[in-house]
């Protein structure tokens, strides 16, 4: 009995060490074709999107496939975490405070402060099921866009003047600063996303997500999914581990827009970056890499990401061959005869039967 | 005193009062049995005493301990556990988690804990695993362990139901159709495994059943429902024979 258990125990973890591998390996390959000059310009910048979107989609994964409820906000805590870490870095920009240093606070914040979000919005949210939740995330994920784009925060001698009029409604001083300035955002901030640094992140979500899941607390969220009449009746304490598994799901997504902020100079909360269309995209991530599957995910953005930047020579086909390649990966994912196939060549490949990793 | 303490309990949804005044008093270690017709209230009856619903009037005391108004979550911790008519598993884990679900106040370890495998981590497993693994043991199917929940045949489905509601440690057990679909020798065997529950986790078991077999065969105890009115209750034997009750639902 007790073998059985350590067996159990070594596939999860095999399971979430082929995944680091995977990533730390991509990483190594890319450096390599990277300092080598095989990869163009545009590719090089896509970089740190990846490990943005990779970070995000594993943040929702935990919401969507774990918990089981539908976000469709979570561009919205994306935006959070962007914008107040951009707020920290541009008023720390002067203070002569050591780059790394001001980096890893403003990460912190950022989390936070998306935590923060998740948390409150999830308080009323949690309550409501289904096609309603999603509904209801949706709209949180676009009051905060347009909310910040309606938001002035500027700063002088005085201290700090906040407006949600226009710029000279501030009334700053002639050496006064504007540091958030409506729809056009926050500008001037240090580029300091780095490749490494977002594979770190990204390692280090994985590693929250997949420990979580494996313990105590993961079970928990895991029961409120498959029943949630029955985990009642258990004793778990269905609002407490929902508000839990949301606020972490929200802190990810938040410590992926840190990324974002400082991966481009000038940030603004536009519908492209921020807006449903962005929220969609990482639930198409997180669908298509399969629910449940943190790696999934992570190969999902990889892989959808890259697609479109690589097709750009084929110009008016790129969106009807990405599209054909949506459907084959659902039908690789999903489709039972196509996974009963997978699994069979599987068990050719290396003798025996290969069940389905984590 | 008696375990279980239920005066004049009553619930309507709209204008049918789906229970009306409600009396039961089980002892400890007994085997009680609640039968009656499709649609008499005996799932509403579970529901009021694990709070799903909130009772109009009336009182329900567990050891003493007033129950109304509290939250399925608090009732469960104060010592009732259910199973479900329709079965209710976790079915996309394995059967020992769905135990260990059930083991989850007995043996908890922060969520950071969790998250950075601190000691308590492993402590903690490592005897819920155990625990988990005992209590499997006890319904044959240590064996099945690491199996889907709902990869189990339907018989085994229902047995890791009580397992797993046996795993929160209550006081008193409340199994709903627990026979509802088992063939004549699964039924058999499950009387077998509830008399053995009962004696060997000193259990007190209150049970919904259709199964005639079952009920003459293993409650000490029962009453019987019909339209939310208790129509008789009392020592089985005795209450099987009551005209009235034969009427109701044995037919004649």
């Amino acid at each position: 009995m007790a073998k059985l258990n350590i067996k159990k125990m070594n596939k999860n973890f095999r399971g979430q060490l082929i995944t680091y591998a995977m990533v730390i390996i991509a990483f190594v390959v890319m450096q390599i074709l990277i300092a080598s000059g095989s990869v163009s310009y545009l590719l090089q910048g896509l970089m740190v999107p990846l490990c943005i979107y990779s970070i995000v989609a594993v943040g929702l994964n935990l919401c969507v496939g774990y918990l089981g409820e539908l976000s469709l906000g979570h561009a919205g805590f994306m935006c959070v975490g962007a914008f107040s870490s951009a707020f920290f870095t541009k008023c720390m920009l002067n203070t002569g405070m050591n780059e790394t240093v001001r980096f890893l606070l403003a990460l912190v914040i950022g989390t936070l402060t998306a935590a923060l979000f998740g948390y409150l919005i999830g308080i009323p949210v949690l309550r409501l099921r289904g096609d309603y939740l999603a509904i209801v995330t949706l709209a949180f994920g676009e009051i905060i866009k347009n909310v910040i784009n309606v938001l002035y925060i500027g700063r002088d001698s005085r201290g700090f003047h906040f407006s949600m009029k226009d710029a000279t409604a501030l009334g700053l001083e002639e050496d006064g600063e504007v540091i958030v300035n409506g729809a056009k955002g926050i500008m001037r901030i240090p580029s300091q996303s780095t490749f490494l640094i977002g594979v770190i992140l990204l390692l280090i979500a994985l590693f929250i997500c997949f420990q979580l899941v494996n313990s105590r607390s993961g079970r928990a969220i895991m029961a409120i999914r498959d029943n949630r009449i029955a985990a009642e009746s258990v004793g778990i304490n269905i609002t407490g581990y929902k508000l839990l598994a949301f606020t972490i799901s929200a802190a990810i997504a938040g410590a992926g827009g840190v990324l974002y902020a400082h991966n481009l100079a000038t940030l603004t909360a536009q519908p492209a970056n921020f807006g449903y269309n962005m929220s969609i995209m990482i639930l198409v991530f997180v669908v298509l890499g399969g629910m449940g599957s943190f790696r999934g995910s992570v190969i999902a953005a990889v892989l959808l990401t890259m697609i479109p930047e690589i097709l750009r020579g084929l110009a008016d086909y790129r969106m009807l061959i990405y599209s054909i390649i949506l459907i084959a990966m659902m039908l690789f994912n999903w489709s039972p005869k196509f996974v009963a196939f997978r699994q069979a060549q599987m068990e050719k490949l290396f003798g025996k039967k290969k069940k389905e990793a984590v | 005193m008696a375990l279980l303490e239920v005066r004049n309990l009553s619930i309507s949804f709209g204008g049918l009062k789906a229970v009306d005044s409600f009396e039961l008093q089980i002892e400890k270690n007994q085997l009680y049995g609640l039968i009656g017709p499709n649609g008499a209230g005996k799932t509403t009856v579970f529901n009021l005493l694990t709070g799903v619903y909130k009772p109009d009037e009336g009182y329900i005391g567990l050891d003493g301990v007033d129950l109304v108004g509290k939250r399925t979550i608090d009732i469960n911790q104060e010592g009732i556990a259910r199973t479900f008519q329709n079965i209710r598993l976790f079915g996309q884990q394995t059967v020992l988690d769905n135990v260990k679900i059930g083991l989850h106040h007995e043996y908890p370890y922060s969520t950071f804990t969790g998250i950075f495998r601190l000691p308590r981590y492993h402590k903690m497993e490592k005897a819920m695993n155990e625990k988990a693994l005992e209590l499997l043991d006890v319904f044959g199917m240590a064996d099945k362990a690491e199996y889907l929940s709902s990869n189990l045949p339907y018989g085994q489905q229902r047995k890791l139901e009580i397992a797993r509601a046996l795993a929160t440690n209550p006081k008193l057990l409340l199994l709903d159709e627990p026979a509802a679909g088992m063939n004549p020798n699964e039924t058999k065997e499950l009387m077998d495994t509830i008399r053995f529950v009962r004696d060997k986790f000193d259990m007190t078991i209150l049970l919904i059943e259709h199964d005639m077999n079952l009920v003459s065969g293993i409650c000490e105890e029962i009453t019987v429902l019909n339209f939310g009115q208790i129509l008789a209750s009392g020592e089985t034997k005795t209450v099987l024979k009551n005209p009235e009750v034969i009427k109701a639902y044995l037919g004649e």
